[in-house]
């Protein structure tokens, strides 16, 4: 028993996206309700029909976001534990809420001010915090100063960039994976990303501009990063019987799954400990493989791929470790122009990701990948059937959702 | 050399921030060999896992009971980046700066591996593989920063 095909998404909202801080005056929890509302109403469903939120990272507080709204009666209420990397899963979660009777109709959503804090503990305030995290804390932020951690805090390694510029260098080590592959995942999404009228990132990128970017922690510059965005994106599920009644197509949960080996652990948070057979990876590889398990497919049936994007490199992982290309060989295959949309074998963020669209934790991905399977991507796929969207690299869990067209 | 609020800065060595070892019963032995510049590290007694930094349960065997083994402070970067974007505008100073995994001579991989600021060393030329050894900065009143320096074409120690 499983929760494939049980329920469904049905609807989208968002805000507009916004450079770091531009939301102002909209709040996290403003922007949070503002994008749920919009979610229900292109469902042509409303708050009365609300009874649930499986959220992730701790994205917002439903009591609040419930009272504000004036929901009759919460009966459900979720986060994935960690950060970033629940965000396809918490997908999952929705779905077996409403499987197992528990809620009818759950929203799952992220909402983002970088306004007076910046994720990752790039300001001043933040690096220190994030320099003294160790086990029992999240890369969001801690509390107290742990015993363990001592053992890191003098060491220089500040921000999470820090952290995957250290996989990304033991992955080239290993298997010969070039500053030019890491490019062309950068510049295959900001192609996608410059046709999307939601990008905040449209001016086109060159491999000159990508070598003449300046270095920010070897073997990343730039480019390679994420960018600092502001917004709110929500997607409401439901039961898959129920979906097909409502306004729009459904978009069936096919399968999802989140977690990921014990020992990758906090990973690359203050961690490090992560198996050697294992280290040069996204952590995603138990979570691909149980994810297609359920679904009953393999990578060959996925038709575009939503790979979350807070550093390039590790897009190349995910595609080694959701099989699309073979351990090791994620580099080249970008390479070939594998990732492109339009050419490729296996169109890679058609949005343009958080490196070129918009970073608001993943749901950008969540939301190109409805649109991708309802046929109204501003880059759609042709005949897409199956979207694989994704959560993490970070702390466990990581999490992969395949969505299925209706 | 630059003073700070974060200290005396030189280019390629980041600062102690943490000036404290906030030990309890399972770190104190690790700082007080740090404190007389010697590498030791907790081996689980049951299987004989090292753990670091030391936690209350042996992860292959769940044993809590570790006996504390001298290390010979040698080891080999296992990744590394090269930071060269300042974090705080003082950084800037100290940028770039190496630092890594090193995995620690006498251990077995993935348990007893160190996250370390790598001095004295090359940026452009540093390399996973390479050999290092640890340099101790006796810091407060407790506090010893583990670094690691390049075994060869390395200059003398730094201390304060």
């Amino acid at each position: 028993m499983t929760i494939r095909n049980k329920a469904a998404v049905v609807g989208v909202g968002a805000t507009e996206y916004f450079k770091r801080g531009q939301s102002y005056p909209e709040s996290e929890f403003s922007m949070a309700c503002t994008a749920t509302l919009a979610a229900l109403d292109d469902a042509g469903l409303t708050v009365d029909d609300l009874d649930g939120f499986s959220i992730y990272s701790n994205s917002c507080d439903p009591a609040a976001v419930a009272a504000e709204l004036g929901v009759p009666e919460v009966r459900w209420a979720t986060t994935l534990t960690s950060g970033g990397g629940g965000c396809a899963g918490a997908l999952g979660v929705a779905a077996a809420a409403i499987d197992a009777g528990m809620a009818t109709a759950v929203v799952t959503l992220m909402t983002l001010q970088q306004l007076t804090k910046r994720l990752g503990g790039s300001a001043v305030g933040g690096m220190l915090q994030y320099a003294l995290m160790s086990e029992g804390s999240s890369p969001y932020g801690g509390s107290g100063i742990p015993p363990s951690a001592a053992f890191t805090a003098n060491n220089g390694l500040l921000s999470p960039g820090h952290s995957f510029a250290l996989l990304t260098q033991r992955h080239m080590h290993l298997y010969g994976t070039k500053r030019e592959h890491l490019a062309e995942v950068c510049i295959s999404e900001r192609e996608n990303a410059i046709k999307r009228p939601t990008s905040l990132r449209t001016e086109p990128l060159t491999l000159d501009d990508y070598f003449n970017a300046r270095m920010i922690s070897d073997p990343l510059c730039l480019f390679d990063y994420t960018m600092e965005s502001d917004g709110a994106v929500a997607v409401v599920t439901v039961a898959a019987e129920r979906a097909k009644d409502l306004r729009q197509p459904p978009v069936y949960i096919l399968a999802s799954a989140h977690g990921g080996t014990g020992r990758w652990g906090p990973a690359l948070f203050r961690y490090f400990q992560i198996p050697d057979d294992e280290f040069a990876s996204s952590g995603h590889r138990p979570v691909a493989k149980r994810l297609y398990e359920m679904a009953g497919v393999g990578p060959e049936d996925v038709d575009v791929a939503l790979l979350y994007d807070h550093f390039s490199p590790l897009v190349i992982m995910q595609l080694e470790d959701y099989g699309f290309c073979p351990i090791g060989e994620g580099g080249p295959f970008v390479a070939d122009g594998n990732i492109r949309y339009g050419t490729g074998t296996i169109p890679v963020n058609t949005h343009g990701g958080n490196l070129s669209e918009a970073y608001i934790i993943g749901m950008t991905h969540v939301r190109e990948a409805v649109e991708q399977l309802r046929g109204t991507a501003v880059n759609q796929v042709e005949g897409a059937e199956i979207a694989l969207t994704t959560g993490g690299p970070a702390s466990l869990p990581v999490s992969g959702t395949l969505l299925r067209k209706g | 050399m630059t003073t700070s609020e974060f200290g005396e800065l030189t280019k390629g060595v980041f600062p102690s921030i943490l000036r404290d070892t906030y030990a309890d019963p399972k770190t104190q032995p690790f700082w007080d060999a740090a404190w007389e510049d010697r590498l030791v590290a907790p081996k689980c007694t049951s299987c004989g896992t090292f753990r670091l930094p030391p936690s209350a349960y042996c992860f292959n065997c769940r044993s809590r009971d570790v006996q504390w083994v001298d290390l010979p402070g040698t080891g080999t970067i296992y990744s590394f980046t090269v930071v060269r974007h300042p974090l705080h505008p003082d950084f800037a100073v100290i940028c770039p700066y190496v630092s890594g995994v090193v995995e620690l001579d006498g251990t077995q991989g993935a348990g007893a591996r160190m996250l370390v600021n790598i001095i004295d060393c090359d940026p452009e030329t540093v390399r996973i593989g390479d050999k290092v050894q640890i340099v101790w900065e006796h810091v407060g009143d407790e506090m010893s920063t583990p670094r690691f320096r390049p075994i060869h074409g390395a200059s003398k120690a730094r201390r304060r």
